[in-house]
Formats: C-alpha cells, structure tokens, sequence
C-alpha cells in the first residue's frame, strides 16, 4: 500500500471517532446514574428498542421475499424496482415522514379510508413509530440480502432439486442458511436505522412521553433545556447501538458462513 | 458531472461574497446580519428584512427560524449569530445570562389562540375541549415558550390537557393542524392569522393570562456589530411596529 495514503486513512479514523471520544469525555459521569434513573429516559429507551425491534421483524418479514424477488425474478422492470425500492435510502427521513403522513394520515390518500372504514389512525401512535422506522430502514435489509442471494452458488440448490428436494425444502434446508450470514448483517443494519431514526419519525408520530418519543428525539429536546441529560442519553445510545454490532458480530464470525 | 457541481458551488460562493463588498450609499454596510428569530416571527421578519435591506443597501439579512430554547442552545454553543429574537425572556436568559452584551429590549407581545382545522371536525369551542379524550390534541413542548404560555393558559382555566402529541416548535403545531392530522393545537394569534384560511382560530378569555413577551438583542460574539444594531433598530422603530401589527403582535 503506498504510504501516502496512511495520512488521509488516519485523518478519516480521526474524523469518525473523535467525536465519540468527545462524548464520552464530556459526560457527566458522577451524575450519569441520577440521570439515567428518570422515568423517562427509561421510556424512551424501552419504546426505543421495542420499536425497533418491531420494524426489524416487519422489515424481516417483508424486505427478505423482495428481496428474493429483486435477486431471482425474471421480469421486465425489475431495475427499475430496484431503484424504487432504494429510494427510501437516500431519501432526507423528514420527507419521508411527510410522505407517509400524506399516505397514511388522518387526511391521507389511503389513511382517510381507514379513518371511516375502521376507525383507525396512525399518526400518533406507536405503531406510526414502527412504520417510520421501517420505512427508512428496510432498504437496507433488501440491499444486504439481495447481495447475499446474488453472491450465493446457485449449484448446491441444483444439487438439492435433481436429489428430489422441493421447493420450499430447498429454500429452507438450502438457501436460506446460505444467505443467514447476508440476512443478520441486513437485520443489523436495519435495526440500527430504526433505533437512530428521527426524521420520519418526529414528522409522521409526533413525540410524546411514552408513546412516540424515542431516544433520539428525547436526546434532541433535552439538549435544549437539559444538555447533560442529552449527553447522557446519547451515550445510553452509543452503548446499545456498541452492544448490538458485538453481540451479532460475534455470531456471524462463529456461526460459520460460506464467507 | 462532479466538476461541473464543484463550479456551480464555486460560483455561488462567489455570488454570496460579492454581496458584502461595502457600497458607496455612505450608510453602515458590514455585509450580512445573521439573525436567530422565534419560529412565530418568520413571517414579521421576512417583511422586516426586505424593509431593512430597502433601507441598508449592501446589506444582506439572513434568517434562522426555529424554536427559541433550540436556537437559544445553538447560539451558547457557537452558531454564528449577530441577533436574537426570542419568544420569551427565558430563553434570552439562556443567551445573555453571562452578562456580556447590550441588554434585550422587548419589541413585541404575542397571546395564544385555539387553532383547528377549516370545518372545526372536533367541535372545539374552548379550551375546556383540550381535556377530551377522543379528540387528537398537538401542543408545544413545555420547554418552547409557546409550550410553557399554553400550560400558563391551560392552568389559569383549570383544563388538564390531553395531548397526543408535543411539537418541537409552534409552527409544527400549526402544520399538524393545518393538515388536518389533529383536532386542536394551542398556537399565537400571529401563527393562525399567517396560516390565513387554512385554519382557523378560536380566541379564549384566558390568553389574558398567559401573554408572551418578544426579547431582541445583539449578541456579543457578533462580527457585524454596527449591522446588528442597526437591524434592531429597525425592528423598534416605527416601520419595524407597522410589520409587526400587521402580524398580529401587540406592542409592548
């Protein structure tokens, strides 16, 4: 490696730890505990995590078969699918807040029906909380399997369907372990974009002790009125978001993957 | 397609810095004034600041709306800001609190009203309805001065509220309502008559008690400061009074 390019490399990791580094210096460590002991830093960390938890399945659930369709499928326009399904990735998260508020709002173009139809209203709720986040986070469970799907050796499901296997047996004895590795990383990915997410969030469910107001945006409003509260939350968020990549990084290096 | 963006970024820097070079009107020119203003004063300001550039030519006035505690926090950690124009006098404090600078000097009041949606879907008449359960409420967040008047308000009339949502600012009440996604929000007179049809207001006797006052000061870290002062100036004097009126604001 040409030696010239060590200066910029390190200047890059200076630039991305830094700040965290300046975080964890400027806690306020001897009142952390005081701090962390509030009701409500505990609500928003709990609905933090449930929420996100909940948008990482819903992302699973859904985001796994598109992506199998994105990587498999044969049929016209599917780049351009592709390229839809991305959107949400590069999109600023408060549009897409707005953007689901104007679908599924109380004045929506699908929300107004479910507003007379079935009494329903999203924004506001938990549930707007969790289809926020997936809304952001799912492109990247869908990026990250698709690639796994692609990069997997379509010969061992050749193998398994002249040996008699089934479709669906292939899938599950074959592919599917085949691409776990490609699926925790989208899952880790995806979960990670949940539990950060603000934008869309504060936009489409609003913020309310309890019920919408997630760790992000109780870091945001803290810093205007309690900045060591903020510094406190953030570092609880720096720490689980920590947590999460050891805990499934572990995984992937033991679980023994084809990578 | 890159080199073309960096050009185009280029020149525009270019055009912005053309924009301070001093003019040869003899009036006080150092550039642009950067002003921090209360969420509720955008439209006020705007007028403002086309009647002051009028007045001050060569100088270029640019505006950050937001809530006041947030702009009060950006300001303490360093937002390059030449005046500040809060909602409340707290958040001022946040500001000046460590003595250095001229001192605020209150430029305008504000009072709250009811604000729902065109066709009132909530039947809202008083701030009594704020307490009922089904209806879908927005307030400010208590630490916004428009959060702590609508809490001062709400007390005064002895109404437990329900909200089912608290916004960062008062405009993002007033957005909430205005499309339609809540039955009632407690916004400024100044805040529903901007918003003119799209919403509409409702006032209540108890927004006598809750009245918010409008600080406005140059900042010491200033680098414009002859600008700055100007500017305020302008704001209290009698052009400055003629926008604000016409915003709803009442005058100190």
């Amino acid at each position: 490696m040409p030696p010239l390019l060590y200066l910029p490399a390190a200047l890059a990791v200076a630039f991305l730890v830094l700040p965290l580094v300046a975080l964890v210096v400027r806690a306020p460590w001897r009142s952390l505990p005081q701090l962390l002991a509030r009701p409500e830093v505990g609500d928003a960390l709990r609905l933090s995590l449930l929420c996100a938890t909940a948008a990482t399945v819903l992302c699973l659930v859904l985001g796994v078969p598109l992506a199998w369709v994105l990587a498999r499928g044969q049929f016209r326009g599917r780049r351009v699918l592709r390229a839809l399904v991305t959107v949400p990735l590069v999109l600023p998260p408060v549009v897409g807040g707005v953007a689901l508020l104007l679908l599924l709002g109380r004045r929506g173009l699908a929300g107004r029906y479910l507003d007379a139809w079935f009494g329903l209203t999203l924004p506001f709720t938990t549930t707007a909380v969790v289809i926020a986040e997936a809304f952001v986070a799912m492109p990247f469970l869908v990026l990250a399997v698709e690639g796994a799907l692609r990069a997997s050796d379509r010969r061992y499901e050749d193998a398994a369907a002249t040996l008699g296997a089934s479709r669906l047996l292939i899938l599950r004895r074959v592919t599917l372990p085949l691409v776990a590795p490609g699926i925790s990383a989208g899952a880790v990915l995806c979960f990670a974009r949940a539990l950060g997410e603000f934008g869309a969030t504060i936009t489409f469910a609003g913020s309310f002790p309890g019920v919408t107001r997630t760790m992000p945006i109780a870091v945001y409003l803290a810093l205007e009125s309690d900045p060591p509260a903020a510094i406190a939350l953030s570092l609880v968020l720096l720490g689980v978001s920590l947590a999460v990549l050891v805990s499934l990084r572990d995984r992937w290096l033991t679980g023994g993957g084809p990578s | 397609m890159l080199v073309a963006l960096a050009a185009a970024l280029l020149s525009g820097c270019g055009a912005a810095g053309a924009g301070s070079a001093p003019d040869g009107s003899g009036r006080t020119s150092d550039g642009v004034v950067t002003v921090f203003a209360a969420a509720s004063l955008a439209e006020a300001f705007g007028d403002i600041g086309r009647g002051f550039q009028q007045d001050h030519p060569g100088t270029t006035v640019t505006f950050n709306f937001g809530a006041s505690s947030a702009l009060a926090q950006q300001i303490v950690s360093g937002a390059p800001a030449d005046v500040f124009a809060a909602a409340a006098p707290a958040a001022m404090t946040t500001v000046t609190g460590t003595g250095r600078g001229p001192a605020p000097r209150v430029f305008a009041r504000n009072r709250l009203e009811i604000v729902v949606p065109p066709g009132n879907p909530g039947d809202v008449t008083g701030l009594s309805d704020f307490a009922r359960r089904e209806l879908t409420i927005a307030l400010c967040e208590a630490q916004v001065p428009c959060g702590t008047a609508s809490r001062a308000a709400l007390a005064a009339a002895g109404v437990t509220p329900l909200p089912d949502t608290l916004e960062q600012d008062v405009k993002a009440v007033l957005s909430k309502v205005r499309l339609g996604e809540v039955d009632a929000g407690l916004v400024y007179r100044t805040d529903v008559r901007a918003a003119g049809s799209s919403v509409r207001g409702i006032g209540f006797a108890e927004a006598d008690r809750a009245v918010n006052d409008y600080p406005i000061a140059t900042l010491a870290g200033s680098r414009a400061p002859a600008a700055a002062a100007a500017f305020v100036d302008y704001v209290l004097s009698g052009e400055g009074r003629k926008a604000l009126a016409a915003a709803g604001f009442d005058a100190p």
